[in-house]
């Protein structure tokens, strides 16, 4: 009986372990190794597919996404929307709230603003246009948000398959609008509204073409930042988000806060199709959110709900993501090219909270084990 | 000599991150002998029984069974060297019979022979004097006809060394008397038996030799006929303290939550409290007992507006002589009618407090929506935090430290500390000394002890009898849902509590009706 059990003298080779406890410096130190270490990797794919040399690559990369000046003015804009959609959806995943439709309440903001634009732009004056636009896309992201939260409190369905099919739907009413936006017809394309009036546009700040952009995101992120630490929404959401039992026994009410909160996340989304149609593209097709409602999800969660952190992740993203766009120009790759490099650093830097979660050590060998 | 020892344990050490659950422990077990280990909770008891029972590997150190050096790397290898181990929870299939739960995972033939099967089960049962119905389903059972089965199943697989996992807990008096000749019978038929507890009388009653353990430190190991109880509690604890809890007399009676007949259902619609009625009284602790999911955490909650009531009400008469309703009130109303009724519940990190926030945050929790003020203030919840962690010593690094990462003493200390600082007039606690350790344990039957004289009602759910009847003044008495007695601390002996615990229930099952 015994005899089998002197063979198993093996020990597993590595051993994993929670850590009890990590210093900052140490986690930011792991997610900077990640970042090295999926920009080696890039370079060895990129020098694969091409055969350039990585250093020009690199290069390419930097200069595709600060070279020139409106090079420069793209990057920060495609942060700044990725930044406005990540501070959105703050709230409702620091509930616990499993919010996956960015992707369509920033659709439906877009559509709403385009429709303020196309309907309103050309008549009446700029200044109430554009109060209109904000509050119409708003509302739209709200309605977009308010729905799965409805549902969760008063029937608990599943918020996350709720929201992601409301993506599909925002999709479908886009397309159908388009039928009847057309322009020139028979283009299927909306084509740029109001271009000669520029009606509904967000007009220059300080000269600068996205100026307001900048200004309306920056605010919404220190907004974002206050209300969630210091007000006592914030403090509820928290509490809603670690256990609803807790919330129920000091007598929050859950329902509210789900829906109020939902209210905000769909809203300020809303907002960002704006920032996106009014402020930038002028137009609105079925891929006005582009994906960023999904990487939004991976800006915040990277960012550990930290407003401010968002910033830096956000930047790096699309830092990242617009290089890799002149570098597949240049190289003529297609441009497959920089989502394949987007993905590697994605995947390097959500690895890298695995080993800032656990710790990994080498099993001592078992001198007296293994002996026999 | 050596023929006798069953199993060898030799500077065996098993960390877990930073925490050294076990650290260089050695431990011996006869043949046919009961060993008890002792220990406060988070001494590293069932760690070290998991080594043995293949659940974790050591990090060093040598295991011999039977005079051979061993590698346990699972459970399948425990079994095949004859070690066995009932756990503090059963992983038993609800939907299956005794048998079949028994039988589960063993290799046999494609075709099962259930009643060779069930016959040599009951054959077993006869031997060492169960009680046990092979055929019944699991979902039928109580929690100690349950245990029972983890027990057989152990037994059946052919294991000579038992090890049971503070096996006491979820039993009635009667219920561990009647498993202490069990184990008795065990040991007359030559098996080895380890039972991991912390209660110091079963350990002076059941067993042949003490191994004591503290803070994952080997202490030592004495015969129990040459043990106290003094000097188990002071290997256990590491100094000498007294375990007497001081009880003042109840102030006179005045009601001050009023019970009456309260019915209550669960999701299932299961009926977990059948119209119960009682009062409690300003000034005194009332103490409710009861087996484990006997109605106890909803009669709390019921009253603290968290669980709703089918029929009855609750009524709360107030200091100043008015009467409210409060059963159909929300958590929200009664504390926004400014009734302080303040609730420790069972579930700490899951009810009472928020896990990954620090003290002051969960200090707030009470008091955050104060004021008409769109920002929460955290200056007072700060300064009580202070307060609180100076006055019942929390050992904590700073009150921004989350609460998860405070020990069980410390979380249940800022719990009590916050829920009592509002100065209530009705304190309910559910198992306040669960997983603490003996010093905190005597902090909070003081605290208890200071509300009751400033003439709250302090109502109290407990599992350990000999606690209850030290510091209670009265005790209601639960048995699956129903108030089976409601009897004087001071006067009533163990037994006839444990007669109640159990009394109305048919054929002993926890789901009737
Ligand atoms: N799986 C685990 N991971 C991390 N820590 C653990 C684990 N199991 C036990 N511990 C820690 O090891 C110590 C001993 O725990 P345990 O053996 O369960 O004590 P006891 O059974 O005596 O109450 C405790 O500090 C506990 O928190
Ligand atoms: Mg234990």
């Amino acid at each position: 009986m015994l005899n089998d059990h002197e063979v198993l003298a093996k020990e597993p080779f590595f051993r994993i372990t929670k850590r009890a406890h990590i210093s900052n410096l140490k986690s930011w130190g792991i997610r900077l190794i990640a970042v090295v270490l999926s920009l080696i990797v890039c370079a060895f794919v990129i020098m694969a597919i091409t055969g350039e040399n990585p250093f020009n690559v690199y290069l390419g990369i930097i200069d595709g996404a600060i070279g020139k000046k409106r090079r420069l003015w793209v990057t920060i804009r495609e942060t700044l929307t990725l930044l406005i959609i990540a501070v959105g959806l703050t709230p409702a995943f620091k509930m616990r709230f499993w919010n996956i439709g960015a992707e369509g309440q920033v659709l439906m903001g877009g559509l709403a603003t385009a429709a303020v634009m196309i309907y309103l732009g050309p008549t009446l004056p700029n200044g109430i246009v554009l109060l209109l636009v904000f509050m119409a896309s708003i509302l739209a992201g709200l309605l977009w948000g308010i729905m799965p939260a409805y549902f969760k409190s008063k029937y608990n369905t599943n918020e996350t398959l709720f929201t992601l099919m409301l993506n599909y739907v925002a999709m479908q009413i886009v397309t159908f609008c388009i039928v009847f936006w057309e322009k020139p017809s028979g283009s299927n394309t909306v084509g740029i509204i109001n271009g000669a009036n520029e009606g509904g546009w967000l007009p220059k700040l300080f000269g600068l073409d996205y100026g307001w952009s900048l200004v309306i995101v920056l605010l919404m992120t220190v907004g974002m930042y206050v209300y969630m630490k210091f007000s006592k929404h914030g403090y509820e959401i928290a509490v809603v988000g670690e256990s609803q039992n807790t919330a129920r026994y000091v007598g929050i009410d859950v329902k509210k806060v789900i829906m109020r909160t939902m209210m905000i996340s769909g809203g300020i989304c809303g907002l960002a199709g704006a920032i996106i149609v009014s402020g930038a593209s002028h137009t609105i097709s079925t891929s006005t959110a582009g994906g960023r409602g999904f990487t939004a999800i991976i800006v915040a969660w990277m960012s550990k709900f930290n407003p401010f952190v968002m910033i830096l992740v956000s930047a790096f993203l699309v830092f990242m993501q617009q290089g890799a766009i002149q570098i597949a120009s240049q190289f003529g790759l297609n441009e497959n090219a920089s989502d394949i490099i987007t993905g590697i650093i994605l995947f390097f830097l959500i690895g890298s909270e695995f080993f800032i979660t656990y710790k990994v050590e080498r099993t001592k060998a078992k001198k007296e084990a293994t002996a026999k | 000599m050596d023929s006798e020892v069953a199993i060898r344990l030799q500077n065996v050490t098993k960390r877990f991150g930073d925490i050294i659950a076990n650290d260089n422990v050695n431990l011996l077990v006869k043949k046919g002998e009961i060993l008890s280990i002792l220990g406060e909770n988070g001494s590293g008891k069932t760690t070290l029984m998991n080594m043995l029972s293949g659940i974790y590997f050591p990090d060093h150190g040598d295991i011999t069974v039977h005079g051979k050096k061993v590698t346990i790397r699972s459970p399948k290898d425990a079994f095949a060297l004859g070690i066995g181990m009932i756990h503090q929870h059963f992983k038993l299939i609800d939907v299956l019979t005794a048998a079949e739960n028994i039988i589960l995972g063993l290799p046999g033939n494609e075709s099962l022979d259930m009643k060779s099967i069930v016959a040599e089960i009951n054959e077993l049962v006869a031997k060492y004097g169960f009680d046990l119905d092979p055929e019944q389903k699991i979902y039928d059972m109580s929690v100690s006809q349950k245990q029972t089965v983890e027990i057989v199943k152990v037994l059946y697989r052919g294991a000579e060394i038992l090890i049971l996992d503070e096996p006491t807990a979820v039993l009635t008096p009667q219920e561990t008397s009647k498993l202490f000749d069990v184990l008795r019978n065990m040991r007359k038929a030559g098996k080895s038996i380890i039972i991991i507890t912390h209660k110091l009388n079963e350990v002076m009653e059941l067993s042949d030799r003490v191994t004591v353990l503290r803070k994952g430190q080997y202490i030592g190991s004495v015969e129990t006929s040459d043990a106290s109880i003094d000097l188990l509690t002071e290997m256990m604890v590491g100094q000498k303290i007294d375990l007497e809890i001081d009880r003042t007399e109840p102030l006179p009676f005045v009601g001050r939550i009023e019970v009456k007949n309260i019915t209550c259902r669960n999701r299932d619609g299961v009926a977990i409290l059948k119209d119960v009625s009682f009062t409690s009284s300003a000034g005194e602790i009332l103490g409710i007992a009861g087996i484990a999911g006997s109605g106890q955490k909803e009669l709390l909650e019921a009253i603290a507006g968290l669980q709703e009531i089918e029929s009855g009400e609750i009524l709360y008469h107030s200091p100043e002589g008015e009467t409210v309703t409060i059963s159909d009130m929300k958590a929200a109303d009664i504390r926004d009618l400014k009734i302080s009724l303040a609730f420790v519940p069972e579930d700490r990190l899951g009810m009472g407090l928020v896990g990954s926030m620090d003290l002051t945050d969960n200090i707030m929790l009470r008091s955050y929506n104060e004021g008409k003020h769109f920002f929460a203030n955290r200056k007072n919840p700060r300064k009580l935090a202070t307060r609180i962690v100076e006055k019942l010593s929390v050992v904590t690094p700073s009150v921004d430290t989350p609460v998860r990462k405070l020990s069980g003493g410390n979380v249940q200390k800022i719990l009590l500390g916050r829920e009592i600082a509002s100065s209530p007039n009705v304190l309910m606690v559910a198992y306040p000394v669960r997983g603490l350790d003996i010093n905190s344990s005597y902090m909070i039957y003081n605290l208890l002890g200071d509300q009751k004289q400033k003439g709250a009602s302090v109502i109290c759910v407990g599992e350990d009898l000999d606690v209850l009847m030290a510091l209670c003044d009265r005790i209601v008495v639960l048995s699956g849902g129903e108030l089976t007695g409601i009897v004087d601390a001071r006067t009533i002996s163990k037994e006839a509590i444990g007669l109640l615990m159990t009394s109305s229930k048919k054929g002993g099952a926890q789901h009737a009706e």
